[in-house]
């Protein structure tokens, strides 16, 4: 199959196009039917993918599975997958299906839920496998639109100002990488990704209104772009629109917040900002690697202090993208494996969180925390697997959130000390505010009155939770599953970005420390 | 003589069409034949398109110059023609219902394209202030057309005082470059401005000229007009200002300054460059706080004419391709956006005010879901055509240098994101309640929203030609 990557992209888009135009009615059966409908899709999305995976040949570090044609305006429709990128596209097939079963108690305005969805599905799949900028920054960027309407439609209270506020930050950021795209494109004279990966763009220092500006070019074309991939991230300080988007969106919807659409931003830094801007990035390192370790210990400190457990999970996510920039910066084999490594795992992770929380959310609709306590009394099971995230979000050994902790602490460990040790203490704070949770929600004795008739979770919800434990551990003993596909192309790029960085004369900064 | 008159048959059927409907009609059935004139006209305007879309024969020039016809004039020609046509027809429903259907009306809207084809094809400051001027002339009647309303009389007169105002700006701007130039020939006049080094008193001239033909497409600081005019006009009128005049005056706008003066395009470009932040800017603050949808869209517009003129101000060929494709593609989201306008009634009474669309997606789902996608269009959202015009024109100021104008306008165009999203909103998002709209059979509008929500997806993957009909016509135009 020559456009494998285009068929799973699309699938999707094709199962929306077919609700919005054929299935009429708001009755019960028409809701069942678009439930079924939307869940077969991503179902047969996911199972079409694994011929990616399978057809994926991991000692290639080139871009695999490419199509190209022409497209409108002197552009190119080209995708294709590398090292990089290629598990991003698993985990969003591997959690779009449970996603969408996890939304089998949305009652209202199902068809359209599912249509924003399964298209939103779409968009992001385009995003990790775009090869040409204007493509990449389309699907971006739609994807705001469907989870615009998913936190604005079918969110909590306090919905409306969620959604303008996740929709304009990240619009604001979006604009302005499209403006230093622009300035790629009429620098190098291209919109191809392979090819503006192999362009150096200008480093010479140049004066802005009598301000130096350290790296010339790449430092603004990297600022543009960080401007974007930082509030997706999302990063402190820029991160206080993902509490509010998480709490008022719908269970599923942030589920996908977390587990896909953040990853976008780390995504995004190494597809563009170091291969594309390595002497940008070199300057600016150390201030994103100082940004990473505030956001793990100061979110880690706010996360503790929270009484909605959706909160607590964002803010607890927020810390955790704080490896992923800080594992990217390290820009050495083991930084950047476990980046890519603890983006993977946070999905299953952080997922499977949100779904708890949607459990009890479900039953009892309310979030506080302190409108729970001793649920294992009655919900055995729902302790049991509450427990096994909640460890695997500390980073618990045997867990893959362990692995990706500790290979990006490595990473930056060779690199700078002191962020390595800040940010060593935001891991004994998540455990903190973790069990803490956990302490509270779930053990102790059941007094309340409203708990007293809670049941454990149904067996819908079980098989929800099935595979995400099975990965989680699967990739917690077994790390190699993720670090054999990704590692060559990991290593290609690290080797390119040295190699870059010294043919600018601007060697002595991160390599002098790694060695 | 025989050749000149060739060249300008198309407005010369137009034309005479138009004193023979006027004739016609005022000795027979009077207002009773309106709707007949009416498809009538836009049967007219769409042959006469056809004609000019069809014939491609290079460039050549009437009356000694004054008259040019090339590639570019006829892109805008047939853009203002379909436009045109599609606004008559679409505006017609509404018109009946409220027994506004005048005969004079299509007569007039005739009358006002012969002018704009005349403006597009000027190569010459007394051909261009009179195809301005016949336009202008039909446009403040009919602003006024409802005569027994208040606001439709008010928007009528203060279009008219402003308008005879920014002629009088146009025109002594004119006066200064005949002064100077010794003709009012754009053909003589390039040659009087040379290259770079023009006299101060031309450029007095050219600064004049510019304030007046930026009252046409509403820039700021000559925008105080656009919300009134749009709000008081009869919402069909408001269509028509909003489509056809615009692409017309910024053709205009374009023909002037490279035809006259591309040789001393830096000392316009910035002039453009500081109309254009302001208006994006203005248009994406003073939105926010209308509840009025015709003078949200009247905001609209002006900002959209802002980021259509960093084409302008860009001074290259590819800036003018980027701005005839962002008329094209603007035309069509506003056709789209009024014919939705134009449904928006409760008990038979046309509303205007946003609120009304409470929760319109659960009356009529498929409606809403077309003015969703024109609204992301109209925000710059992609996949939207909407973006693709907009990175059209941010890829010509780019490569002209105009940095900071880009960067400016991403920045105004996320301020403005938020009006577009508060009509989402509404129709989305809000609460239970009793009034909302009435659900309108009107087929015709039914078509063009959906059908131009659809154009901004499909356009996406093919844009039928019109990038490089585009392209071709800024070729002509700039070399």
């Amino acid at each position: 199959m020559d456009n494998l990557l285009s068929i799973v992209t699309f699938i999707p888009a094709i199962a929306a196009l077919i609700l919005a135009l054929f299935l009429r009615g708001e009755d019960e059966a028409a809701k069942r039917n678009a439930k079924w409908v939307a869940l077969l899709a991503t179902s047969i999305t996911f199972l079409v993918s694994l011929f990616i995976l399978s057809d994926f040949d991991a000692s290639d570090t080139g871009f695999q599975m490419v199509e190209e044609r022409s497209w409108l305006m002197g552009l190119t429709y080209k995708m294709g997958v590398d090292g990089i990128s290629v598990l991003f596209v698993m985990l969003t097939t591997f959690m779009m299906p449970l996603t969408i079963a996890a939304s089998w108690s949305v009652n209202t305005r199902v068809k359209e839920y599912m249509i924003a969805f399964l298209l939103l599905e779409t968009l992001m799949l385009g995003v990790f496998m775009a090869l040409d900028l204007v493509l990449f920054y389309l699907f971006f960027e739609a994807g705001l639109i469907p989870m615009f309407l998913i936190i604005g439609i079918w969110g909590g209270a306090n919905r409306i100002y969620a959604s303008f506020k996740f929709f304009l930050y990240t619009f604001f950021g979006s604009v302005l990488m499209l403006v230093a795209m622009v300035a790629m494109f009429a620098d190098a004279g291209t919109t191809d990704i392979p090819t503006l990966m192999n362009h150096s763009f200008g480093h010479e220092n140049f004066n802005i209104l009598g301000v130096q500006v350290v790296g010339g070019l790449q430092t603004l074309l990297f600022l543009a772009f960080f401007a974007s991939f930082a509030v997706k991230m999302p990063m402190w300080p820029v991160h206080t629109w993902l509490p509010d988007a998480h709490v008022q969106a719908p269970t599923a919807g942030s589920v996908v917040l977390a587990a896909i659409l953040l990853k976008m931003g780390g995504y995004g830094f190494l597809r563009f900002s170091l291969p594309m801007f390595p002497v940008g990035a070199d300057v600016l390192t150390p201030m994103v690697l100082w940004m990473s370790a505030i956001a793990i210990v100061y979110t880690s400190l706010v996360a503790m202090v929270q009484e909605d457990m959706k909160k607590l999970i964002a803010y607890s996510s927020v810390a955790h993208m704080g490896f992923v920039t800080m594992g990217i910066f390290a820009a050495n084999q083991q930084g950047v494996d476990g980046a890519i490594f603890q983006m993977i795992s946070h999905g299953f992770i952080s997922g499977a969180l949100f779904l708890c929380v949607g459990v009890i959310y479900d039953r009892m609709h309310t979030r506080e925390i302190d409108a729970y306590g001793g649920l294992v009394n009655r919900m055995p099971a729902y302790a049991l697997i509450f427990m096994f995230f909640t460890m695997a979000n500390v980073g618990l050994p045997g867990t893959s959130g362990f692995v990706g902790e500790f290979l990006t602490l490595v990473g930056i460990f060779k690199v700078n000390t002191w962020v390595a040790a800040v940010a060593t203490s935001g891991v004994i704070l998540s455990a903190a505010y973790a069990l803490w949770l956990y302490r509270r929600v779930v053990l102790g004795d059941l007094i309340k009155e409203s708990l007293k008739t809670i049941s454990d979770m149904t067996n819908r919800e079980k098989a929800i939770f099935a595979p995400l434990v099975a990965m989680t551990l699967l990739l917690g003993v077994y790390p190699s599953l993720v670090t054999d596909i990704i590692g060559p192309s990991v290593k290609a790029f690290v080797l390119n970005y040295e190699t870059a960085l010294h043919d600018a004369g601007r060697a002595a900064t991160t390599m002098a420390q790694s060695h | 003589m025989q050749a000149d008159l060739n060249i300008i048959l198309p407005e010369i059927l137009i034309a005479v069409y138009a004193m023979l409907a006027l004739v016609f009609a005022v000795y027979t059935g009077k207002d009773k034949l309106a709707g007949t004139l009416t498809y009538v006209t836009a049967a007219v305007f769409l042959v006469i398109a056809a004609f000019i879309g069809l014939n491609d024969g290079g460039a050549q020039s009437a009356f000694g110059g004054m008259f040019q016809d090339d590639a570019f004039a006829r892109f805008a020609k047939v853009t203002i023609l379909l436009s045109a046509a599609v606004v008559l027809v679409m505006g017609m429903g509404f018109l009946e219902r409220r027994n506004m259907m005048k005969f004079e009306y299509p007569i007039l809207i005739a009358l006002s394209v012969v002018g704009m084809m005349f403006m597009v094809s000027a190569g010459d400051l007394m051909a261009l202030y009179m195809g301005l001027e016949l336009q202008s002339l039909a446009l403040y009647v009919i602003a006024a057309m409802r005569r027994d309303s208040v606001r439709s009389t008010e928007a009528g007169l203060k279009y008219f005082v402003l308008g005879a105002l920014s002629s009088g700006l146009l025109l002594y701007g004119s006066s200064l470059v005949y002064g100077y130039a010794g003709t009012t020939l754009f053909t003589g006049i390039i040659a009087a401005a040379g290259e770079g080094l023009a006299p101060v008193g031309l450029l007095f001239g050219l600064v004049f000229v510019i304030a007046g033909l930026a009252f046409k497409v509403s820039a700021v600081p000559f925008h105080m007009w656009t919300p009134d005019v749009y709000e008081g006009s009869p919402t069909p009128v408001t269509a028509f200002f909003a489509t056809a005049p615009k692409v017309a005056a910024m053709a205009l706008f374009a023909r002037v300054l490279h035809d006259a003066f591309g040789g001393v395009s830096a000392d316009w470009s910035q002039v453009l460059a500081v109309l254009s932040v302001l208006s994006m800017f203005l248009g994406a603050i003073a939105a926010i706080g209308q509840t009025n949808i015709k003078r949200l869209m009247a905001y609209s517009s002006i900002a959209h004419m802002g980021y259509a003129m960093i084409g302008l101000a860009a001074g290259t060929a590819l800036g003018v391709e980027a701005m005839l494709t962002y008329m094209a593609i603007y035309v069509t989201m506003n056709i789209g956006t009024f014919a939705f306008i134009l449904s928006m009634e409760r008990d038979g009474q046309p509303v205007t005010d946003i609120s009304s669309l409470n929760l319109y997606s659960k009356v009529e789902p498929g409606k809403a879901l077309a003015l969703l996608i024109l609204m992301f269009s109209l925000a710059g959202v992609p996949p939207m055509l909407g973006f693709f015009a907009k990175l059209g024109v941010w890829r010509a100021g780019v490569e002209a240098g105009l940095f900071w104008l880009v960067v400016a306008s991403a920045v105004a165009s996320a301020i403005g994101a938020f009006y577009y999203l508060r009509i989402v909103y509404y129709m989305y998002f809000g609460e239970e309640t009793e009034q909302g709209l009435d659900e309108v059979r009107a087929p015709v509008l039914w078509v063009l929203l959906v059908g131009s929500a659809a154009i901004m997806l499909v356009g996406v993957v093919n844009l039928f030609g019109v990038d490089s009909a585009a392209a071709t016509a800024a070729l002509a135009l700039v070399n």
